[in-house]
């Protein structure tokens, strides 16, 4: 009697929890995938199309340009990002005096909302009155037209990614600060100098952090939408910068067809689920966890 | 005793939980109803402005609440307004005005989800004569008449006197053909020693209307319901356009436009100095008002191609429109509020305030001897011309602009030669056509 009380009082503290994740995930969810399989302009009724959906995406262009770019940017700015997160982890992971007023400043970009971003790194990327070219320009280097050559506006994106690293480099830290001295210690003993014990020490402590932020960055640039759209209106130029999701939304909202941007979008879940696994796989045999 | 004040507290807290429940639920019933207790009845509208054209809008509501003790405009600011509009007319419960832009008319009708203001405009007494012919065009779709306009734009030449020759400094001497802005261009286009661009007499993909240029040349994007965006006359509209980049080169133009500021602010090309002449609508002046003051300016329609003066007076129409969505809660009263604005006082009450033509077919001498625009007669004129062309009136629309788009990109960028980008864009549009009458039009 007191146990079926007790589930009872536990299912209605979970209750808005539960009643959350249905009505605003699981309800959505399964309706885009039963959308992917319609011809649903939003203002009328979803009709049923079986996979035809999903037999366009094959031979839409634009559906594989923007997949090609995403994919691009996922491979050059998650490595990038996590090695830059670490770097900076392990320089706030120094014994110096005011770490505290360190960290909070390196953390303070990532709170940045991303459309203000996009206005300042315009502004930053612009070449005639931007800081970079003006920089760039003082060491006799001609900077590049950032936003307007296509060899080049991935990498504007690229290097934006980097700025945002503050989430993942406070997960590092806190990694970091897990790891047993003892080890840096017995290390120390036999003979490791600073690189060998980042080497055969940290990195291999902290490997299941790395894993996790390389997942997430790998999920979170898969989805890249509010910078591109700010910056690169439509993928300009030449559809260089136009992602997947921003098909996606121009597709669904612009082109008022959400069947064919819900099947888009559970490409993008699968592809996603496949880099994911790939990751998770390829992770086995260089991720160590303690006691395991 | 614990257990049982345990289970009055547990019950109790269950009710309280229910109670904001229900108070939530009926409280956003009523939010939704928005009648709140005002005896009036309320009207929703949803605009996209914001800053000095919201309120510019917002003294026409007070002005109409206060002319009469039966309806309430509510006018709300709405970002993102036509996503917000769609979702909300998609699920019943639309604004009651949504103030869209007109080329927005063609996707809402075919869906079915705008209100057929026929019957409305006619017990109203509002007449297709009270309009100047384009922009009637612009509110209609298939002979149905689906919005009334809030504030017009048409394109004309803003110049910067003194960016070109003294010969070049008045309206009566610019040039009137092609081949004579080309020879101009010439003359006030400018490159620093190392070969970058400090100056440019024109470019034609910057400002309003810069990507309506095949009906410069007699061309549209689609012949009736056929697409033509490859036709001949397109081809030499984008080769028109080419040229410029080939002029100046594909790298020094990239790098020049890759030094332009927002639109709306002091490093907009013509107001930093980087471009003599700007194709732009009548609001642009507000612009120099506010980010360039000092700048000394004039507007002239645009050159005709060389042989072809009968398609002088070509301009580019933008309407913004105050539509009703099927299932707004009070069409009628609605309708009331929009037949307000379509008075002249009010309609050039707003137009004024908002730097713009107005679209009635009769203008008030005041309204062009005060208004903030000095050329805002040139732009009311050319609105007049036969030559005045708004958006293709099909429902792929905005998948035109954006495919034209990225061939005129890849032209640019010598990715392709004008006749593949422009061949490659008829034909990803005419698939998408195809498949829009068969998913909306039921083809």
């Amino acid at each position: 009697m007191k146990a079926r009380q007790d589930q009872r009082v536990g299912i209605l503290f979970a209750l808005p929890w539960i009643l959350g994740f249905s009505l605003f995930l699981a309800y959505p969810l399964i309706s885009s995938l039963c959308f992917s399989f319609t011809n649903f302009s939003i203002l009328r009724s979803p009709r049923y199309i079986g996979f035809s959906n999903y037999s366009e995406l094959l031979g839409d262009k634009v559906f594989h340009t923007s997949l090609v770019n995403t994919l691009l940017f996922a491979a050059a700015s998650v490595p990038l990002a996590t090695v830059f997160a670490i770097l900076m982890a392990l320089l706030l992971n120094s014994n110096v005096k005011g770490m505290a007023f360190y960290r909070t400043i390196f953390y303070i970009p990532s709170l940045v909302p991303m459309v203000a971003l996009g206005v300042l790194w315009l502004w930053v990327f612009n070449s005639n009155y931007g800081l970079l070219n003006m920089g760039l320009e003082r060491i006799h280097i001609p900077g590049p037209p950032w936003l307007t050559d296509p060899a080049w506006t991935k990498w504007t994106l690229v290097i934006i990614s980097v700025w945002g690293t503050g989430n993942a480099m406070v997960i590092y830290l806190a990694g970091l600060q897990d790891v047993p001295q003892s080890l840096y210690e017995a290390a120390e003993l036999d003979g490791a100098k600073t690189w060998a014990k980042t080497r055969h020490v940290t990195i291999p402590m902290i490997s299941p952090v790395i894993l996790f932020n390389v997942v997430m960055g790998l999920i979170g640039s898969m989805q890249t939408f509010a910078l591109p759209y700010v910056m690169f209106p439509g993928g300009q130029p030449a559809r260089s910068t136009y992602f997947f999701s921003m098909y996606l939304y121009d597709t669904a909202f612009l082109f008022q067809r959400m069947g064919y941007a819900s099947a888009m979008g559970w490409v993008m879940f699968l592809i996603t689920l496949a880099l994911t696994l790939v990751a998770l796989k390829l992770s086995t045999k260089h991720v160590h966890y303690e006691g395991g | 005793m614990q257990a049982m004040s345990q289970s009055v507290v547990r019950r109790v807290g269950l009710f309280l939980v229910l109670l904001a429940g229900l108070i939530a639920f009926f409280g956003s019933e009523k939010a939704a109803n928005r009648q709140g207790n005002s005896k009036r009845i309320v009207v929703t509208y949803w605009e996209k402005w914001t800053g000095d054209e919201m309120q510019a809008m917002k003294h026409i509501v007070d002005d109409f609440n206060a002319s009469q003790d039966k309806i309430e405009v509510r006018y709300l600011s709405i970002s993102g307004i036509a996503d917000k509009a769609l979702l909300a007319t998609s699920g019943g419960n639309p604004p009651d005005i949504a103030g869209l832009w007109s080329d927005q008319i063609v996707q809402f009708a075919d869906a079915g989800a705008l209100t057929n203001l026929d019957d409305l405009a006619r017990e109203a007494g509002i007449k297709q004569s009270d309009y100047i012919p384009a922009y009637w065009n612009e509110m209609t779709y298939n002979g149905h008449l689906y919005a009334f306009p809030s504030s017009p734009g048409t394109s004309a030449l803003y110049v910067n006197r003194a960016l070109v020759p003294p010969e070049y400094r008045s309206p009566e001497t610019f040039p009137k053909t092609l081949s004579e802005l080309k020879v101009f261009i010439d003359k006030v286009s400018k490159t620093n020693p190392d070969g970058s661009i400090s100056t440019v007499g024109f470019l034609p993909r910057e400002g309003f209307g810069s990507g309506s240029w095949p009906y410069l040349f007699g061309a549209a994007f689609a012949d009736g319901e056929k697409i033509t965006v490859n036709s001949p006359g397109n081809l030499t509209a984008w080769k028109w356009v080419h040229s410029f980049a080939q002029r100046f080169g594909v790298r020094e133009t990239q790098a020049f436009r890759n030094g332009f500021g927002n639109y709306s602010s002091p490093q907009n090309p013509f107001l930093s100095g980087k471009e003599a002449t700007l194709m732009d609508g009548p609001w642009f002046s507000n612009f120099i008002r506010l980010y360039n003051p000092k700048t000394d300016w004039f507007v002239v329609p645009f050159p005709y191609p060389d042989g072809h003066p009968e398609w002088k007076g070509y301009t580019v129409l933008n309407l913004n429109t105050l539509m009703i969505p099927k299932g707004a809660k009070h069409p009628k009263e609605a309708f009331e509020f929009v037949r307000f604005v379509q008075q002249q006082p009010n309609m050039e009450k707003l137009c004024t305030a908002q730097f713009c033509n107005s679209p009635l077919a009769k203008v008030s001498y005041s309204f062009i001897k005060n208004h903030p625009n000095k050329s805002i007669a040139v732009f009311d004129k050319l609105a007049r011309s036969s030559r005045a062309v708004g958006p293709v009136k099909l429902g792929v629309w905005d998948q035109i602009r954006s495919e034209v788009g990225n061939a005129v990109d890849e032209m640019d960028l010598d990715q392709k030669t004008p006749e593949a980008a422009l061949n490659d864009a008829q034909t990803r549009l005419e698939a998408q056509w195809t498949k829009y009458k068969e998913q909306v039009l039921n083809r």
